[in-house]
Parts: C-alpha cells; sequence; structure tokens
C-alpha cells in the first residue's frame, strides 16, 4: 500500500477536481429550465463540434475499452487488433445514417431510438422491444464500467468495495442534477488526460523496451511458445472470418446503442455530425496505440494481478500494472485517473440514455400518456439513480464476470435492432409483423449460438466467446464466425419473410408518422410542434 | 409540409457517396495486411497497414462531406 501513496493522492485529486466539474455542469451554457428531457437528457440539443467530438468520443471509447482492449492483445494477439478496422469501419458506415437520424429526431422530438421506431412503423409493440433490447444491452456495460477503475483500484492495492461504491455515488449526484452537461464537460479532462498518457506511453515505454521492433519479437517469441491455437502476432486461416465478421458486426452494433445517438442527437445541426466523422478516427489511432500496450507489457515481462483465488489472473489489470512499472510514480496517478475518469463519462451517459428509454417508451407509454416535459425529467433523473445502483449492484452481488458476458451478449442482441432503426430511416418497406419476428428470432439463435460456445481458455462451457465454430453447422473446418454477424443475417431474412407474408395476409400495419423531407431537416427547420401551431401539418 | 421550400426536393444522395465504401471495404480485406513483413519503424504490415487506413477514413469522410456540403 506504501508504495502506492503518490499514485493514490493524485488519483484522488484529480477525480475531486472533475467532480466538482460534474455539479458546477448545471450552470454551464444555462438553460432556463433545465426541467425537460431536451436540456437534462440532451443538454439542451445545442452542442457544437469541439464538444460533441469531446462527448461522443469520451462516450465510445470507454474506460473498459482501454483496458480489455490491451488484455485481449496481450492474451491473444493480433485478433485483439479488430478494435481499429472496427473503429475505422464505423464512421464511413453510419455518416449518411446518422445525420438522416438527427434530422427526423430534430423534427419529431425523438429522443431515444425507440421514439423513432414508434413513430416510424407505428407500433407501441414494437418500440417496447427496441427499449428493452436497448436497456438490456446497456446496463451490462454500465457495470462494466466499474470494471475498469477496480482494475486501476487493485493496482493501486485498494481492495474491497466501498471505494467503488462512493465513485458511484458522486456520480450519481452529479448526473442527477446536471444531466448531460456534466459529462459533456468532465469529457474534455478525460480525454485530455487520455491523450497525454497514451501519447507518453507510446513513445516512452518502446524507448525504454528497444524500440517497437523489439515489442513486436518479444510477442511474437510468447506466441510461438504458446500453444494455444489462435494468439500471434498475425491471424491464421482459422480466425480471419472472426476478425472480419467481429470487426463488421461490432461497427453495425455501435451506434444502436442508445448512449451512442444520445451524444449524437444533443448536436445542433447536421454538419456537426457530419465533422466529427472526420474528426472522430482521432480517437481509432488512440485506441489502436492503446491496443499495442498489450505486446508492450510482454515485452516489459509484465504480469497481471492474480484474482482471489490466486490460480488464475486478472487480464484487466494489465495496463495499469504496466504503468506502474514503467512510469514514475505521479504520472502513474495521472494514466490510473484517465481511466478512472474515462470510465465516469460512459457511464453517466450511457445512465442518462438508459434513464431515457424507461422514460419516453415505458413510462410515458404505458403509464402517463400526458407526462408533461417537467415529469419526464422528474422520472429520468429519478431511473438514471436506479440505474446506477444497479450496475453497482451488479458488480458487487454478481460475479464481474457476469457482467462481461452480458456485455458479450449485449453486442449480439443490440444488433437485432438494426433493420427496425438503421433500415427504418431508409425503408418503410418492412412490416411492424415481419421486424418483430425477425428480432426474435435472431435473438433466439444468438443466444443459442452463445450458448454452445466454451472457453477452454478458463473452463468455461458455454458463452465463452463470440467467434462460433463452423463445424457446429456441420462445416468440416475450424473456421469461426461472429455470432452477432450470423443472428444479425437471420434477423433480416425473417423479418423480410414475415414482411411479404403479412402483407399477403392483409395484416394491419401502423401508420408513418415521419414524411420523406422529415429526413432531411436542419437546424432552423420547422419541427412537428411548430408546425401543429400553425396548422400546417 | 404544405410549404415546401422553393427548388429541387432536398435528398442526400450523391454520386461522392460512393467514396465512402472505400474505407469500409478496405479495412475488411484482411490478406491485403495479415502478413509481418515489411516492417515501417518497427511495426509489422499488419499494424502499420491497418493504422494507415484511419487515415483514408478521414479523408473520405472529409471529401465527401465538403463535395456534399
Amino acid at each position: 500500500m506504501s508504495g502506492h501513496t503518490t499514485e493514490l493522492v493524485v488519483f484522488t485529486l484529480l477525480f475531486l477536481v472533475v467532480s466538482g466539474m460534474g455539479f458546477v455542469a448545471a450552470r454551464w451554457r444555462r438553460p432556463e429550465n433545465i426541467e425537460s428531457l431536451n436540456e437534462w437528457g440532451l443538454g439542451g440539443r445545442n452542442f457544437g463540434s469541439w464538444i460533441t467530438w469531446f462527448l461522443v468520443g469520451g462516450d465510445l471509447y470507454t474506460a473498459y475499452t482501454f483496458v480489455a482492449v490491451p488484455a485481449l492483445v496481450f492474451g491473444a494477439g493480433a485478433l485483439g487488433f479488430y478494435a481499429v478496422p472496427y473503429t475505422v469501419i464505423i464512421y464511413p458506415l453510419v455518416f449518411l445514417v446518422l445525420a438522416r437520424m438527427w434530422s427526423v429526431s430534430h423534427v419529431h422530438g425523438f429522443v431515444t431510438p425507440a421514439d423513432f421506431v414508434r413513430a416510424r412503423f407505428g407500433s407501441p409493440t414494437l418500440a417496447l422491444l427496441v427499449a428493452i433490447t436497448g436497456l438490456v444491452a446497456t446496463m451490462p456495460y454500465i457495470a462494466l464500467q466499474l470494471v475498469g477503475i477496480e482494475a486501476v483500484l487493485k493496482s493501486m492495492g485498494v481492495t474491497g468495495h466501498l471505494p467503488i461504491i462512493i465513485a458511484f455515488a458522486i456520480l450519481a449526484a452529479y448526473t442527477y442534477q446536471s444531466g448531460l452537461r456534466a459529462p459533456a464537460l468532465i469529457a474534455f479532462v478525460k480525454d485530455t488526460l487520455i491523450y497525454i498518457v497514451i501519447l507518453a506511453a507510446v513513445i516512452y515505454i518502446p524507448a525504454k523496451l528497444g524500440g517497437w521492433g523489439s515489442v513486436f519479437d518479444a510477442a511474437k517469441a510468447k506466441f510461438d511458445a504458446s500453444p494455444a491455437p489462435g494468439d500471434g502476432i498475425i491471424l491464421n486461416a482459422n480466425n480471419q472470418l472472426q476478425y472480419i465478421t467481429l470487426a463488421f458486426g461490432s461497427a453495425l452494433a455501435l451506434f444502436l446503442y442508445p448512449h451512442s445517438l444520445t451524444g449524437v442527437l444533443a448536436s445542433k445541426n447536421r454538419n456537426v455530425i457530419k465533422r466529427n466523422m472526420s474528426a472522430l478516427p482521432a480517437y481509432s489511432l488512440l485506441l489502436g496505440l492503446i491496443a499495442l500496450l498489450g505486446y508492450m507489457a510482454i515485452a516489459a515481462g509484465t504480469k497481471p494481478v492474480m484474482n482471489p483465488d490466486g490460480k488464475t489472473a486478472d487480464n484487466n489489470t494489465i495496463v495499469p500494472q504496466l504503468f506502474d512499472q514503467m512510469f514514475p510514480d505521479w504520472f502513474t496517478g495521472v494514466a490510473y485517473a484517465a481511466i478512472g475518469i474515462g470510465a465516469l463519462v460512459p457511464a453517466a451517459i450511457m445512465s442518462i440514455a438508459a434513464a431515457n428509454l424507461f422514460t419516453r417508451n415505458i413510462y410515458r407509454e404505458y403509464f402517463n400518456q400526458h407526462a408533461t416535459d417537467a415529469q419526464e425529467a422528474r422520472v429520468s433523473k429519478l431511473t438514471s439513480l436506479l440505474v446506477k445502483v444497479g450496475a453497482v449492484l451488479c458488480i458487487l452481488v454478481l460475479d464481474p464476470q457476469f457482467s462481461i458476458d452480458l456485455q458479450l451478449i449485449g453486442g449480439v442482441i443490440i444488433l437485432q435492432t438494426l433493420p427496425s432503426v438503421a433500415l427504418g430511416l431508409y425503408t418503410r418497406w418492412f412490416h411492424k409483423g415481419g421486424l418483430m419476428a425477425g428480432w426474435a428470432l435472431g435473438l433466439a439463435v444468438g443466444m443459442w449460438m452463445l450458448y454452445l460456445i466454451p472457453n477452454p481458455v478458463t473452463g468455461k462451457q458455454h458463452f465463452g466467446g463470440s467467434a462460433f465454430a463452423l463445424s457446429n453447422f456441420g462445416f468440416d473446418t475450424k473456421m469461426t464466425i461472429y455470432v452477432g454477424f450470423v443472428a444479425l443475417a437471420v434477423n433480416l431474412v425473417v423479418a423480410a419473410l414475415g414482411t411479404l407474408l403479412f402483407r399477403a395476409l392483409k395484416v394491419a400495419d401502423g401508420p408513418d408518422a415521419t414524411s420523406r423531407d422529415d429526413y432531411f431537416a436542419d437546424e432552423g427547420d420547422p419541427k412537428v410542434k411548430d408546425l401543429d401551431l400553425t396548422g400546417s401539418h | 409540409m404544405t410549404t415546401g421550400e422553393p427548388g429541387r426536393p432536398r435528398t442526400d444522395r450523391s454520386p461522392w457517396n460512393w467514396l465512402l465504401v472505400l474505407p469500409i471495404v478496405l479495412p475488411l480485406l484482411t490478406f491485403l495486411f495479415n502478413a509481418d513483413e515489411p516492417r515501417l519503424l518497427g511495426f509489422p504490415l499488419f499494424y502499420w497497414l491497418q493504422l494507415a487506413f484511419i487515415g483514408v477514413g478521414v479523408v473520405s469522410t472529409t471529401i465527401v462531406y465538403r463535395m456534399t456540403k
């Protein structure tokens, strides 16, 4: 413990500064009245390019990512680098899609993806399915941010759950008060710290280890010596398909997560979003370099902290351990603070997104159809508290591995909302019944496949990863494929066939409340409320 | 809306959008980069080429944004 005093002091100081900012944020770009979801939940829908860059970057590239991706590279090698193609593909992929989503949400005042589905397909049930899927996928993600903080605390020799409870209580309090303004303001500090730490790490650590060449050579030597079949510093014949489908599937899934959309809808116009599609890849470069910290840890002979059982190691501690080994104490403290604060920003945004889903698509739809703005804001604020208590309980009561498994499942299930949410922005062809059938079967197939995947390293029989052996389908091969990709394919086929069937049976479809122009509207264009007032709608 | 803007109806279609396909497809072609040699500054091809694709993504989205503004 004594060896970590400097680190703890620096960590605590930075943590306190950021917490203070969280509370002050309520007065930043102060609205006349924060008691509405547009203000509390979307920061006034008025963020420009810079704030959006920090906010969305701070939201997508979470503390867990920064801890888990290098841990994966440390353990498996090249496969873990999928994070780079994943985050290269994502922005050109959603460039046009997000602009449409922003426009139609701007016109109709949508706050969640399920709001859009509700209006587009005229089906509260389909919207409810989308909302619940979003909630289930987001909850474990919030819990995982705690794993990120815990990895840092473990490396500082801090054990016990009290520090995490305190950190989340503070987070809950300022999110309650300031809403989306809190993570938006904190993101400036978080990302600045992360950029400084990682730039220092990728210049300083390889230099100490004899250059990048020897870092990669050390990793190669380790994987050559290991008996595991899938590792190595490049891919082999069997995991290339997994690499491709995992990168592509993850890219498709990312902006279906409700919290990703929260940052997008908070921006003030279409150009802010489009400019950010060119600017956000700066974080992808950062993530690529962070991934390589896994190899630096191999070259430096870093050992992860052992789990309490004393037999297995917690690979998630590999980056904090590497920093501890290589950096002077005060800078290690800064690095730990970067990871710790890095957990707060996404945790805040995710809890706001989850709370908004509950408020808009469950509370408003089923309990209080005529909820006022102030009532919506109050319900969201309270729900955001509950969500955080739930996340802490997830970590305290359940095995953290459970959250990791759930997050893996989360990626697969959130993909099942793609036909309604993403394709819905382009076509109204699908029948609501077909979409529901596709969602259900995609989900079933995905869960079944995940259930069949063992993990030989941890000795788990089920839910051991997302790489599904094609031999399960009867193919004579050792190739694997990403589960979400197959599940989505099933979903799309069923949705299309279901649509044809329901049309043939003349089953009534829901009305579409949007019109073509809504998808191209920009800042300053009339909104539905304004139109209602002028009577021209 | 009953009072549409004068001129063409709004759209996000443009031939420039095809440029977005490039950074989506390139990172998925593992045969392009799944090798150790040639190395660049000590980085195996697998790593430096995929990091370089980030640049392709930035350039493509920037061009599309500028040309369709």
